[in-house]
């Protein structure tokens, strides 16, 4: 669905803090394949209507949270592009070798945002062997389980400056927000950016602290899907945050839950189809209540504070 | 089965968890205590306790960027990563 140079948040890696809690959570009951387990002890997880190699990595680490979320973007040129360009806007950039610690993957090169974070950027991937089919293709090759997660969809950080970091994604990625909240001296809040019709690939909230995430997400097919996986947060007695409900930003229905590591987990589907030529939608902060949790109208209060 | 007691310090309320349950889901079904919940995972550090007294155990890895070795020493725990052993008392923690 990409318009643009860049296609999507295509991998990301997240410390937790019991592996194999987790990854039964990751696996059984969200759905993903496992696809191996590098040499250092992290394992790779995809969802099953996902080509590339690998999408989620965990690592386990004696705090929970974010690691970096790498975008791909659509030729070895642009990659080089890219890289100049975020030089020129301030980041120093360094380079991960092609089928190093993310195997199956081509060179990467990576920075610090001013939010904390690190980002990447690679242009090439292994397809995986489990993978969708192609020829006269089936929805799926074997039936998903658990809540069927299709695939890793976008990622909401937390950090200082996000007005900066906004530019940074829009100016040099390509990307644009369709959707911002601002305070009342109209200042950044929060914003919501996409490199497609996607309602976003990322979003991010103004915090004092550098280098946090509020959650991670996957794509489900529809509502109905929301309510199995409802269904299935229950069986398995996994804590849920806020959900099953609608957001008025994106417009997506959702689910938020904690997986064993206490990571923020949603699961997600719907949401409009965003244009870069469609105007922009404009929160301001004391409405985000209803923004955020649509049926509630109101903000559940520590949906917004609590961060890993 | 077998309770124990748990006495909140700042209003000396007594309270009872149930032998497999954790300091949080008990303060919880209680509401009461110094009740901030999260993530029930030893992750997010949102329900972070102090048990001044009184023997318990840790189930559950607890996140070192909200709890320090100095801070396990102390009592600063994670009420979601730990349950109780014996009668004990509990209050908020120091920032
Ligand atoms: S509730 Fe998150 S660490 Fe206990
Ligand atoms: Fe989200």
């Amino acid at each position: 669905m990409a318009l643009n140079k860049t296609l999507r948040p295509g991998l990301i890696q997240v410390r937790v803090l019991n592996m194999e809690e987790s990854l039964n959570f990751y696996v059984n009951v969200l759905g993903l394949n496992e696809v191996g387990r590098t040499s250092d002890g992290r394992v790779m997880l995809k969802g099953y209507d996902e080509f590339d190699h690998h999408s989620v990595v965990l690592r386990e680490a004696d705090e929970a949270g974010f690691e970096y979320v790498a975008f791909k973007v659509d030729s070895p040129e642009t990659l080089v592009n890219f890289k100049t360009a975020t030089e020129a806007f301030g980041y120093p950039v360094d380079e991960v070798p092609a089928n190093s610690d993310q195997p199956g993957f081509g060179k990467r090169y990576g920075f610090k945002l001013c939010t904390g974070h690190r980002i990447e950027l690679y242009a090439e991937v292994e397809l995986a062997d489990q993978r969708p089919m192609v020829l006269n293709p089936d929805p799926w090759v074997e039936m998903p389980r658990g809540m069927r997660a299709q695939r890793f969809d976008h990622v909401l950080l937390y950090g200082p400056n996000i007005a900066e970091a906004e530019r940074y994604f829009t100016e040099v990625l390509g990307m644009y927000a369709p959707e911002i909240c601002n305070t009342p001296d109209g200042k950044r809040f929060a914003t919501w950016l996409t490199s497609g019709n996607k309602a976003h690939d990322v979003a991010l909230v103004e915090y004092d602290k550098p280098g946090k995430m509020h959650h991670f997400a996957f794509l489900l097919q529809d509502w109905n899907e929301i309510g199995n996986a409802a269904d299935v947060m229950a069986k398995n007695g996994v804590k849920r945050d806020v959900g099953p409900t609608r957001h008025a930003i994106t417009r997506g229905q959702t689910i938020y839950m904690w997986e064993p590591s206490g990571n923020r987990i949603e699961t997600y589907c719907g949401g409009y189809t965003a244009y870069p030529d469609n105007p922009v939608r404009v929160w301001d902060v004391d409405e985000i209540g209803k923004g955020l949790f649509y049926y509630e109208g109101e903000l559940i209060p520590s949906f917004l504070q609590i961060v890993t | 089965m077998q309770q124990y007691e748990i006495t909140y310090k700042e209003t000396g309320d007594k309270f009872y968890c149930k032998e497999d349950e954790s300091l949080l889901a008990c303060m919880r079904r209680n509401n009461n205590g110094p009740v901030q919940i999260g993530c029930f995972g030893g992750g997010c550090g949102r329900c972070k306790v102090q048990i001044l007294e009184g023997e318990y155990h840790k189930f559950k890895k607890m996140s070192r960027a909200h709890i320090s070795e100095e801070d396990e020493k102390q009592g600063i725990v994670l009420a979601c990563c730990i349950k109780p052993r014996g009668s004990i008392t509990v209050t908020t923690a120091p920032n």
